[in-house]
Formats: C-alpha cells, structure tokens, sequence
C-alpha cells in the first residue's frame, strides 16, 4: 500500500547514531518484521506500538508491515524507536501527514510507547538531540520529560506531547504541543562539600587552588586521618562551571551511562569521578562491548576530576593505563576488528600513604614496614606514571591547634579566584588549541611562555638537580598558574619559587 | 460450532464464487488427506493455486487473515505437494493463496484475497 519515513536515534556508545525508520505497509498476511539488527528492546517494539496505536484509538493495518531501520549495520537497542515506528505506521496509512504546520518531515522523533497510548521519556535524549542537530535535524517530538535535554541544545525546537492522540493532532497542525515551562539546569550536581569544613591545611589548600587554576594534576601523599581523601573531593567545587559545548559532551556521555536521571537538561559542574581501587582495569579505562564504545572512569572524568584514592592499590594496568589519556586527553580502545577513541581530558588526583603502614611521615618513627616494603609500595607508581604529576603534595595531620583554629576560606571565594585566574589564561592562549597552563606544549614553554628573567635565572639554579627536562617544563607551568592567581603578566622568581615548592615535595 | 461450520462452508462458497470472478477454476473444494484440508484448490492459467479460507462473522477477534500463523502456512505448502502427488499432476508454479471473509449481521459479505503469501 504504502511506504513512510520517520526519524530516530539510538544510542551507540558515548554518542548516538540518527536513525531512518522506514515503514513498508503491504498486501500480504498480517504481520510486523522488524529489520535492520533490532536488539531486543527495539524487537519488543512490535508488541508496544501495537497496544499503543489501537488503544489510542487510532488504525493498526492489518497488513504485511516490514520496519527497515538504517543505517542496517548498527545494531539498534533501547525504546528510543517506538515514537518514530508509530509515526511511520500512522504516515504510511495516511492517519497523518508526511508534514505540517509544526513539524516538517525531517523532524526527529523520541520517545517509548506505553500499552495505553502514552509516551514515556527515555535515557540519552540529550546524545540523540545534538546526533540529530548534526545531521541537519531542527526539530524535535519527544515526550515532555525530555523537554530539557532538547532546550539545552541551541538552535534546536522542541514539540512536546503527552499521548499518542495528541501526536495525531500535532501532526494534522491541530495542536503545536504542550508548553513545557523552562527548567532551571547546571548546577544539579550540587553535593560537592565545601573547603570550609577543612581545618587548617594552608599548604594543602593552596596547592589545590593553584591545581584548579592550571587544571593540574596532583598527588597528595600522607599518613591516615590527614585528610587526604577530604581535600581531594572538594577539588571539584572550585573548578570553573564546563563551557557550553563540553557541558553537552559531558552531559550526555554521563546520561547515556546511565550516570544521570533522566531528563535533567544539561550538567554544568564538572564530574569527580572517584573509583574503588579494587576496580578493574577495563571499568576505568573502558572497553568495546558489541560493536559500541563502554565508557570507563576516564572518560567519566572527562572535563572534570578523576580521584584515585589509595592509588599504589590500583591494578597495574589500570594505572599504566593513565598514561597515554594524561598526555593526548584520549583514550584509544583497540581490540580485533574495531577501535574508539573515547574523550578522557581530566584533572588527576593521587592519593597515596607514605607506606603500606600509612606512618612513614616524618621522621618516620612511627613506621613498622620493612625498607623493602616500602620502595615496593612506592614502586607501585612508576616513574613514567609520577612524571606527568605537576604537583606533589606531603600532606601532614593538622596539628591540634589548626584542628581546632576557625572555619577555612569557602568553596565560592576560592572559585571566585580560581575564575578569574581561568579567564586570564583563556585570554592570553585565545585563538590557540589549549586554554589551560598545563596544556601548554613542551616547546613553547621555552621561547613564548618562559618566565621573566628573574625567573629564568632561578630556574637554571635548580636545573641541574632536577630530575627530567620534562620536570622542568612543569614547573614552568605551575608558575604560570600562580602568576595567574596573583594577576601577574608573566611569572617571576617568586612565581617559579613557589611552583618548585608544590613541585618538589616527592613521596 | 454448527453456526460457525455452517459461516465456513458459507464464507467457502463466497471465496469459491470470488476466484471463479477472478478468473481462476476451481479443481476440488474440501480435499483432505491424513495431513490436513484444503479448503479450495484451483488453477489459474497453468498455477497451481492452494486457497485456504477464513471466515468471521466480525473483526472483534482480530481480521480473519490474521489467523495464518507461519505453522498454517507450512502445512498448506505440504498439503500442495500431497495434492500434487495424490493425483498424479504437475504444476509448474504453486501458490498460496488466502481468502478472508467478513460477514457481519447485515449487508454483502466483504473479501479479502491475498494471493502467494507463503
């Protein structure tokens, strides 16, 4: 009799794949093929839209349907389709339009059908939205639940219903959608704790102003109950809210994780993603499973911080698997036939004990673990691994009298600092591929980016003790980052004399 | 049950009537053998075609075509074969056709005629 289209998309991985539903309806025994690598959900979609379509009291044909869904080599999971393969059956029956007044024929349809007519919203609507902005796609049906995730993309309408009757109506031009009333999003991740509940820690607590400042990576080592674990979760709250375009790729790599409610519009605090240490290596680098990218804590991470508690205690492949994500912000997943390239530029944080016993602090008298004991637990971090680490922090137990000393400064007056250093950087590398200090290239650091003469000279003092050519460029770095917070042009002797400090306290 | 054998073999005269109009000769109505009934075999030029009949009295229970499972489907694809067999013709092409029937309380029966769907 009949064919239609309508368009759709599913989830692939960190991403979703814009999809055209094709519906052919035929003379023929009355039956419903699903092609195209349906996964189960998508199958199941057959027994849904029919209830949906008949208790709407709208036409199921009793005909020979076929639902071609293309691209036909990407296999197909989720509820996502059941609005698109509703929409082509009412369009290839002619119970609607190919287009109208509010919807034109290119529109992206989302959503789940439930036995009663009703549609439901789904997970990764946000991915399908800006999938289907890139495809040319200006216009979206979707149930009202995802009315946020398609107001947060620009230039993207949406069209919001309730049922399958009113999606009838929106297209016969009969209704234009619900009025969804714009919801207040971007700050939902609001259970960061605030730097006022640590008591003392003033090295500490600069140190990760100046991290946040440069977005670099740090590493606190301390004995037990210093307060390790507690620094680094606050680490968070005092980055800059993510920009638009990365607050979407965040966003909605977290959403198609499962890692968010549905229909919350966009995320613009940055994630602090803190895995057990007993995780598998797979779980934080992520892995490929069927032909779709899994992200891991990596990439979980990107554009916010990864804390790594108890660091020596990761598997050696988790952690050697840091590596190459540290240097090029990605992490590249190979395996027999396929590859992904998966997003994973995040702000590092280590924390470690001195030793297996947690008391080598100091002079080190408390400690009971064997010399032997304690260059292994040491050794658990190699090298190549520490040497991508700006700033190393010993981290001691606060002293009575700081434990008991007033409130510290809050969250929001070291953000305020930490902004202002942020856009000073972003001013000065505007229009070159990085924003941030630590990501300014080895070369450069030498010619362009070099401190100030002062500087210079301070900086060949200590060269012949540094360990790499490599350790060198990061304290450089770091020193761009105080000058930063201090509204310094360029850094000075001062400036590279407090990096080398936050620089040179190894474990 | 006699209401609804004597719909079939009404609704089975309507299909036969229906293929005669098309065009179609019917060879045998009702032919059984120990694997099941064909409800109507007939021939449409040198085609072979095997007609299975549905009839309903309304579509409260789903259209009447919508009663062929795969199953059904099978087994007429054999009962050919055995017609075949049993009298000792050839077909160069055989086809399964369905005919629904529609009869509601009042008014002309209405048909339907799926031709090769298996």
């Amino acid at each position: 009799m009949a064919l239609a289209r309508a368009c759709g998309a599913v989830p692939t991985g960190i991403s979703a794949t814009v999809v055209t539903v094709e519906v052919d309806v035929a003379r023929g025994l009355p039956s419903v093929g699903i092609v195209g690598l349906p996964q189960a959900s998508v199958a199941e979609a057959k027994w849904r839209v029919r209830s949906a379509v008949e208790n709407a009291g709208l036409q199921w044909p009793a005909s020979r349907i076929t639902i071609g869904l293309s691209p036909a080599d990407v296999p197909k999971s989720g509820t996502s389709l059941d609005l698109p393969i509703a929409v082509g059956i009412l369009r290839a029956t002619e119970q609607v339009p190919e287009a109208s007044l509010h919807v034109d024929g290119l529109a992206l349809f989302l959503g789940e059908l439930g036995l009663d007519g009703s549609v439901r919203p789904v997970r990764g609507a946000l991915a399908a939205v800006i999938a289907a902005r890139r495809a040319g796609v200006r216009t979206v049906v979707a149930p009202v639940g995802n009315a946020a995730d398609i107001d947060c993309v620009p230039g993207m309408s949406a069209v919001c219903i309730t049922d399958l009757p009113q999606l009838a109506r929106v297209l016969s031009g009969q209704d234009s959608g619900c009025r969804v009333a714009p919801v207040v999003t971007g700050t939902t991740r609001g259970s960061v704790p605030d730097f006022a509940e640590v008591r003392g820690q003033a090295h500490a607590r600069y140190a990760l102003e100046v991290a946040a400042a440069g977005s670099h990576h740090c590493s606190l080592v301390g004995p037990p109950g210093a307060g390790k674990t507690m620094l680094a979760s606050r680490l968070a709250g005092i980055l800059p809210d993510l920009d638009d375009d990365l607050a979407l790729e965040v966003t909605s790599i977290h959403a198609l994780a499962g890692q968010r409610p549905i229909g919350q519009g966009v995320e613009r605090r940055p994630p602090c993603i803190a895995p057990h240490h007993s995780s598998s290596a797979v779980s934080i680098l992520g892995t490929i499973r069927g032909s779709h990218p899994v992200p891991g804590a990596l990439t979980l991470a990107h554009g916010g911080v990864l804390f790594l508690d108890e660091a020596p205690e990761f598997s050696r492949p988790a952690l050697e698997g840091l590596r190459q994500p540290l240097e090029s912000g990605t992490v590249s997943i190979m395996r027999a036939g396929q590859s992904a390239h998966l997003p994973a530029r995040f702000q590092l944080v280590l924390a470690a004990n001195p030793c297996p016993c947690g008391m080598a602090v100091g002079r080190g008298d408390g400690c009971r673990c064997t010399s032997v004991a304690r260059r292994r637990y040491a050794e658990r971090l190699s090298g190549p691994l520490l040497d991508r680490i700006d700033i190393r922090l010993a981290i001691a137990p606060p002293a009575p009298a700081e434990a008991a000393a007033d409130p510290g400064e809050s969250t929001s007056s070291i953000a305020a600092r930490v902004r202002q250093a942020r856009e000073r950087a972003a001013h000065r590398f505007s229009g070159l591929p990085w924003s941030v200090n630590a990501q300014i290239p080895p070369a450069l650091l030498r010619r362009q980016w070099a401190p100030d003469a002062s500087g210079q000279s301070l900086l060949e003092q200590v060269s012949a003790s540094m360990t790499s050519l490599r350790g060198l460029d990061r304290v450089v770095r770091l020193a761009w980052s105080v000058a930063d917070l201090r509204g310094a042009a360029r850094p000075g002797a001062d400036h590279v004399a407090i990096a080398l400090g936050l620089r040179a306290e190894s474990p | 049950m006699r209401r609804t054998a004597a719909l079939g073999r009404y609704g089975e005269d309507v299909a036969a009537a229906h293929l005669q109009a098309a065009g179609m000769v019917v060879v045998a109505r009702n032919w059984r053998c120990d694997a099941g009934e064909v409800d109507i075999v007939a021939t449409d030029g040198s085609t072979l075609v095997i007609c299975e009949v549905k009839t309903r009295s309304g579509v409260h229970f789903g259209t009447p075509t919508e009663a062929i499972t795969p199953r059904k489907l099978r087994r007429l694809r054999h009962l050919a074969f055995r017609w075949l067999e049993a009298n000792g013709r050839h077909a160069p092409l055989v086809r399964i056709d369905v005919i629904g029937v529609v009869q509601a309380p009042t008014g002309a029966p209405v048909v339907e005629h799926l031709r090769g769907v298996g």
